[in-house]
């Protein structure tokens, strides 16, 4: 078997027909279920919809995954607070990234199983934080009766103090320096673009104006990674209704066609064991979404890809093909190419690092917005018409292309 | 200062699987699992061997020394009361996909680069000898 699709990839069978977005902030001090509900309603009622008209259910991660604030209700919490008579159901933490919850809507809806899903990803870890610093995946360890141990594969790392993915991502960071020679002047063309489009979005979390001096001047957190190339734990919740193509002439807004998914994970799935640390599961994604499209990187318009930090869009860049393996910091440099007015518009709503770290979804709801012309003062120009989206970094990766038209 | 690590180690819960290497710094040898059939390392530890998938896995002594693929001195104090430490990177010499992320000491973060040979030293804390790596003396080589 080849990777070649001859039959019409079934995602393209599914139409984004609403999206939703709650209150997005820092330590809201509302409950995961309260935000959840909020964005499914403006979402639901966005599609065109009522709640009776949603027979399927989705999310990432689902059940108790993570630290405090990460997981987000679950399905049957969410079903049994609307009160949704389902067809079909799923949530889950293991797949191509966050998005996986959108792709496995995607797929469903193709397949025939649910005719409208509502898919959600809700994250406290703002309000979860308290008044502390930044917690590592492990927590802070010591306090009380002893510290506990560590199985899987947090057992790898911790142990030495690699205890965020900040560290994970440094070490891909600092590989790009040596290899790509890479400059911090160039990175911070990520954060520095994030901000410019925050201040045009008036739910971004972070929009006071900043420059490369502020970037440069900021606190280390794990070389050569600062504290702006680090996203920020946020409240809130995003939400989108996947749709049966079927329906999109009777949305109420312009219905926006799911292309094609990335869904490939070839190299091993692990932080350090991965054979090209400087690429890793975006380049498999991104790869095996391309073999499902006739579109091409070029008949791209605008491009949400993740940033958790500013070092994986760096990575998403080239695993995109919007340029050459190694060739994303001169691609960025000085920033014009990737502003709402270059050939590249990029993380158009502030992405992550200045929006809000709505965990992947917050950059699938702005490629909706943008692809219906409804970005205001942040409207990239000229009617665009595809969308990338980019979930994921380091061994997790999940992508999407959207069209504003059947393509 | 640099420090060798954080401040606290959060510790491996030693199993079936991994004590071998956990614990294998007793005697100041690193191991992997080392295939009889097809010869390779494996690591993290597998029940057979993920290359050939036909071998017999057991434990086996390297050399210790290896290549510093990457590194990141962390600020953060993800872990109160930390120093700045180095996390590093290190593939070793004998197979360059066998990889541990690890602490470099013995080193100042400014002499520390990519590419530059190092070597195992153990941290014993508790039941389990931690590897480290440190910079590969020139004289030594």
């Amino acid at each position: 078997m080849t990777g070649v699709v001859h039959e019409e990839p079934l995602e393209k069978r599914s139409i984004i027909s609403g999206i939703g977005q709650s209150e997005v902030g820092r330590k809201l001090n509302r409950s995961d279920i309260d935000l959840t509900v909020e964005a499914a309603i403006r979402a639901i009622e966005d599609a065109g919809l009522t709640r009776d008209d949603i027979d399927g259910l989705a999310t990432y991660p689902g059940m108790g995954v993570g630290t405090p604030g990460f997981a987000g209700p679950t399905t049957p919490e969410v079903q049994d607070a609307l009160r949704l008579e389902l067809n079909w159901h799923d949530g889950g933490g293991e797949g191509p990234a966050q998005i996986r919850a959108v792709i496995a809507a995607c797929l469903a809806v193709g397949a025939g199983l649910a005719k409208h899903v509502l898919v959600y990803r809700t994250v406290t870890e703002s309000t979860a934080q308290g008044e502390g610093g930044r917690k590592g995946i492990g927590g802070s360890g010591g306090g009380g009766g002893g510290v506990p141990r560590f199985s899987g594969f947090l057992q790898w790392y911790l142990p030495f103090g690699a205890v965020s993915a900040a560290n994970w991502i440094a070490l891909v960071a600092q590989r790009r320096f040596h290899e790509f020679g890479l400059t911090r002047e160039q990175l911070a063309q990520i954060a520095l673009n994030a901000r410019r489009n925050a201040g045009l979005n008036e739910n971004a979390v972070y929009r006071d104006p900043m420059s490369l001096g502020d970037y440069l001047a900021a606190r280390m957190i794990s070389t050569p990674l600062c504290l702006f190339d680090c996203d920020a734990p946020s409240d809130g919740a995003t939400a989108v209704i996947v749709s049966h193509r079927d329906y999109a002439k009777d949305a109420r807004h312009t219905p926006i066609h799911v292309n094609a998914v990335g869904t490939g994970l070839k190299g091993r799935p692990s932080w350090d064991q991965f054979d090209d640390m400087t690429s890793m599961a975006a380049r498999d994604a991104a790869a095996s979404m391309w073999k499902r499209t006739e579109l091409k990187p070029s008949d791209v318009d605008v491009a949400e890809l993740y940033d958790g930090f500013s070092i994986l869009t760096m990575v998403w860049l080239e695993a995109m093909g919007f340029c050459d393996r190694g060739e994303s910091g001169p691609f960025v440099e000085g920033g014009d190419r990737i502003a709402l007015g270059g050939s590249l518009p990029l993380n158009t709503a502030g992405g992550q690092l200045s929006g809000g770290r709505l965990h992947g979804f917050g950059l699938l709801h702005e490629a909706v917005v943008q692809l219906r012309g409804d970005g205001g003062e942040r409207q990239v120009p000229n009617n665009p018409e595809v969308a990338a989206v980019s979930n994921g970094g380091g061994p997790i990766a999940g992508s999407m292309l959207l069209t504003a038209r059947p393509r | 200062m640099i420090a060798d690590g954080p401040s606290i180690r959060l510790l491996p819960r030693l199993d079936l699987d991994n004590e071998f290497f956990w614990t294998s710094g007793a005697d100041g040898r690193l191991r992997f699992l080392r295939c009889r059939a097809c010869e390779s390392l494996v690591h993290p530890p597998a029940p057979r061997c993920p290359y050939c998938l036909a071998g017999y896995l057991s434990p086996e002594p390297v050399s210790g020394r290896g290549i510093l693929e990457s590194f990141t001195v962390n600020y953060q104090q993800w872990i109160p009361g930390s120093e700045r430490y180095i996390v590093g990177l290190v593939s070793m010499i004998e197979q360059s996909d066998v990889r541990l992320t690890t602490n470099i000491v013995g080193a100042d973060p400014k002499d520390v680069e990519i590419g530059m040979e190092v070597e195992v030293v153990f941290e014993h804390q508790d039941d389990v000898y931690l590897p480290l790596f440190r910079p590969v003396e020139r004289s030594a080589k």
